[in-house]
Formats: C-alpha cells, structure tokens, sequence
C-alpha cells in the first residue's frame, strides 16, 4: 500500500503531503484562538470557556465533561460562527485591495511550513532524514523572505479601509515589521557561520541546524559540542531572535498596531467575521511557524533533550530496524515521534508567547523604535561581529 | 504640610534591560496559573448571602403560625416606586386572633416596580415584612410577576418574634377587669 502511494505522480504527492501538512498547522493555528483564551483566563485566575457542549456528547463518560471544562467545544461554536456571520463590505472602502488583503496575509503565513522540517526518520542506511515538504537549499530564508510578505497584507488592509484607525495600525505595522526585520536575519547570522565550517558545503538549510545539534555525549571533550544546542551556545542571539519573533508576529508587548485599547482594532478594525478570522489565523499560523524555526534553530528541533539525539532515543525504544531491512511501519513510527517531541516543543513556544502577552504591557510606538533601532540592531551587529571573529579563529583548519 | 522627597535611584543595567523585571511578572503570572480559580462558577456555586441583604420582601409568620400583618398600610404609604397594594379586612370576631381586628384581605407586591429599598420593612410595626436572601426571580409574564399575599406568606416563612405583642395584649385584657 505504501509502495503504491509512491509511486503516484510527484505532483499528486506533493499535493497530497501539503493537504496533510495544513491539516496540521490549521488545527493549530485555529486552536490557538481557544487557547489562548483558556491560558489567558488560568493565568489570570479564571476559569475561560467551559459551557459549551454539544448536547449529546455530556453522556460520553469521562471524555464529555472534561473536553467541556477544557472548552474544546467553544472552538467549534467560534468557528461556525465566524463562518455563518454576516461578512460587512463597508461603502467606504476600496472593495478590491479590501477583500485579497486576508488573502495575502494567510498565504505567506501558511506557505512558510513547506520550508520547514518538522520531524525526521531514519532511511535503510540509517541517515537521518528529515520530514518536509520541500528540502530546499535555502531553508531559513526562504522563510524570512516569505514570512515578510505578510507586511504587505497588513499596509493593503490599512489602506484599503480608508478610515483612520486602520491606517494608522497599518502605518504602525510597517514601521514595525520592518524594523525588526533586520535584527531577526542578522541574529541567526552566527548559527549559519558556525554551520556552514569552511570545507563542508554550504547550506542555510534548517536540517543542518538540526543535524549540528544532534550529537551525542563524548565526555568533557570538544566533540561533546555537537550535542548543545545552540541557545546555550549562542544566547544572544536566540535572546535577539526571540524578541525579534515576538515583533514580527506582532505579539505583545509588541502588539501596539492591534492594541485594542487605543486603536480598535489597528488595520483590521473594518474587517467582519470571515475576513477577520482569515487575519487571525494568519497571526497563529505566523506565531506556529515562527516557534517552529525558533525552536529548531535553537531548541535542537525534534532532539528530546540536548545530548540526547532522536537516533538515541528511537535505539532504547527498540525502534532501530536490523541493519539492511527497511521497515515502513518503523519508518513511520519514528516519524510520528518526532513529530511529537517537535510539537511539544512547538507548544511550549506558543504557551510561552501566550504567557508573555498576559503579563507584560504593551510598549509605545516610540518605545518600540527605539528597541527596535537603538538597542537590538546594535546588539544583533555586535553579536555577529564578535562570533564571527571567535567563529573563524576556532574553525581556522 | 511639608514637602517629602521621594528617592528615585538610577536603575541598574541589568535592570534598564527590563529583563529581570520581566521575569519576575511571568513568575508571578506562572503562580496564578497553578493556583486556584477566584471564580465562583454560578449556577452551581451560589454567592454567600450576608444578613441584611435587601432580597425579595416577603410577609412573615411568627413561631405560633399567626400572620402576622395587620394592613395597617404605612409600607404602602412609603414605597417609593408604590409597588405594594394592600386592602385592609377585618378579622371575623371567633377567630381564635380577633383581638388583632386587622388584617389584609389583598396584599400585592408589584416586583417590577419594587426597587428593594427595604423601606417598608423599616417602617413596619408589626414587624411583618422582611427583605429575605432571594435574589434571582424571573417569569413569563407581567401578571407572574406580581406577588399575591400567599406568595408572600410563602416565600417569608417563619421569623421569631422575641415579643409576642399581641398574647402580651390579650393577655393584660384578660388580667385587667381582675385588678380593678
């Protein structure tokens, strides 16, 4: 069966793995709106939704009641709603750039994830080999180049609305995104040097991030180096890329360009249910992505623990085939772990934005420059400018 | 009234990076999430009601069963929204309470115009009316919505009376041609 499904047309394939890929990430993406209510309401002593049931589903025993208090249920009443809701075109607006403007905000942010390796099994020579759905060259950016379009969406939406709070939330969104665009690249800067050694071929592909922070322990000795990750290793610039992630998903305490309190609802103030939604996805789906890279560029990716390779862990787990026999119910055993391991760490990251946003309050506009210009990018500068000189006296063979 | 200078030190630099600041919230914000819920989950918790609260007036009985009303009419008379009606009757003279003389023969309370003032219970004299714990009531219809003497003796209950005025006045009627 599985030798059949490879050999349909690489076309249908590709199809067919990008269908299940969203049919990941939009769950996600989608069940981030619950729970970020959920998280928001724990963190602030509350309980969040917890009603709503589907009428017949109170009598399953153990299973009802729980997903009720977990409001699991609330995401399908959201859903439908925003789907039946009335969708409002108002007069005032440019009617084209209104309406492709959600359109242009949701595909970057979901075609970001066909750059990005979720997962990994070992083949019959047992290499590692990662899970994506296109193992391109220039994995990360790739996804920095088209995570940035998603600007455009935010300025079209702005502008489009004609109204005053709209643009200027999309005036804000611009200046925003685009300052820390930069300190984002340039913090990842270090990890590229470092990976792509002089002598090997280079790449800024995210696998190879992932494959040098898979090594195992060899005592106190340089080649225990393989296995940190590369937060340890580098902390200033996950610190930069991280504060640069929060800015570019627009999560708070960079969220002045939605900031409900002074400006309705920033550039999305005149959109309704549909095209709303499509925005609120886009900005769960980015936040997804964007821990996806973070982590695997940071947090080993699909490695459990640092010094504890996925390879390791599918050896104690039994799930190594003997050498020469290719098993495709291993293979997809060890894909289905790391995947897990992946997205509990992806999870995390998401909690972890969440966490942020209910503690910390939002930064002015003119904070948000200043932060932006005057402190990150000189930091991301120095950081590179310092790991590339200790980067080239320790890789000088 | 003097003048005192509050001392603002400079901030650290780790502290100008907001960083420590920003990590003891989350610390603060983690505690919250593992600890317990402030919300009361209503309908299935019910708040705590104190002992003056203004509820719902109802009419009382006192511990021998006795209305104990007399349609005197002063909380009509001082219902600010003039939600109560009352038609004042006679008691018939063998009931075992004739020495009372008075009692309501019709006593409504309009709930869609009481605004729970709780003056009438103030005022009474026979300490006949309280404002009780009920809080949430609700019907279909206006005409649901006013309550009739027996719904107030309903919802009133029992109150003890630590006077007895009435048996006190009886009972001094009895005693009094004896001591002439």
């Amino acid at each position: 069966m599985i030798c059949s499904f490879l050999s349909l047309p690489p076309v249908v394939l590709a199809l067919l793995k990008g269908l299940a890929v969203i049919c990941v990430i939009f769950p996600i993406a989608g069940a981030c709106s619950m729970a970020e209510r959920k998280v928001s309401a724990w963190l602030q002593g509350r309980f969040g939704p917890n009603r709503v049931i589907v009428p017949w589903f109170e009598w399953v025993p153990f299973l009802g009641r729980g997903l009720q208090r977990l409001g699991v249920f609330n995401l399908l009443a959201d859903g439908g709603k925003l789907l039946f809701k009335e969708d409002p075109l108002p007069g005032h607006v440019n009617k084209f750039y209104f309406m492709i403007a959600p359109a242009i905000a949701i595909i970057p942010a979901f075609t970001t994830v066909a750059v990005v390796p979720f997962g990994a099994y070992l083949d019959q020579a047992g290499q590692v080999v990662p899970l994506m759905l296109a193992n391109v060259d220039v994995g990360v950016l790739a996804v920095f180049a088209i995570a940035s379009l998603g600007i455009y969406s935010m300025i079209l939406a702005g502008w489009a609305s004609n109204s005053k709070y709209p643009f200027l939330g999309s005036v804000r969104a611009s200046a925003q995104l685009v300052s820390y665009e930069l300190s984002l690249t340039l913090s990842v800067l270090p990890l590229f040097l470092w990976v792509n050694a002089p002598g090997t071929e280079g790449s800024l592909s995210l696998v190879r991030a992932v494959a040098f922070q898979s090594g195992t322990w060899h005592g106190f000795s340089a080649a225990s180096w393989g296995g940190v990750w590369f937060v340890f290793l580098m902390p200033v610039s996950a610190f930069v890329f991280l504060i640069a992630l929060f800015a570019e998903t627009n999560r708070l305490p960079f969220d002045m360009i939605e900031s409900e309190a002074d400006l309705v609802g920033g550039f999305h103030t005149e959109y309704g249910s549909f095209k709303w939604s499509l925005f609120f996805v886009a900005e769960y789906a980015h936040m997804t992505v964007g821990s996806g890279v973070f982590v695997l560029l940071f947090f080993g990716g699909w490695n459990p623990l640092p010094w504890l390779p996925i390879g390791t862990l599918f050896g104690w787990l039994g799930l190594v085939p003997s050498t020469g026999h290719f098993s495709y119910a291993i293979a997809i055993t060890q894909g289905v772990l790391s995947i897990a391991v992946f997205l509990a760490k992806v999870l995390f990251m998401i909690f972890f934005f969440m966490w942020v946003r209910w503690t910390v309050p939002r930064f002015r506009y003119d904070q948000v420059m200043r932060i932006g210009w005057r402190r990150l990018l000189p930091l991301a500068i120095a950081n590179v400018v310092v790991y590339a000189i200790v980067i080239a006296l320790l890789q000088r063979s | 009234m003097s003048v005192i200078q509050v001392q603002r030190k400079p901030l650290s630099f780790a502290e100008r990076t907001y960083l420590p600041q920003v990590f003891g919230g989350l610390m603060i914000t983690l505690r919250h999430f593992f600890g317990r819920r402030v919300t009361l989950e209503y309908p299935e918790q019910r708040p705590e009601i104190s002992a003056g609260y203004r509820g719902v007036p109802t009419l009382v009985k006192d511990p021998n069963g006795r209305e104990k009303c007399v349609s005197c009419q002063l909380c009509e008379f001082v219902c600010p929204p003039k939600a109560i009606r009352i038609v004042p009757g006679e008691i018939p003279a063998e009931a075992p309470n004739a020495h009372v003389e008075k009692a309501p023969r019709e006593f409504e309370i309009n709930m869609l115009r009481c605004i729970y003032c709780g003056l009438c219970e103030e005022v009474c004299p026979e300490q006949a009316i309280f404002l009780q714990n009920v809080y949430s009531l609700c019907g279909y219809s206006r005409a649901e919505l006013v309550n009739n003497k027996e719904k107030l003796y309903e919802l009133g209950g029992t109150m003890p009376d630590p006077h007895f005025k009435w048996d006190k006045k009886k009972a001094a009627a009895e005693h009094a041609p004896a001591h002439q």
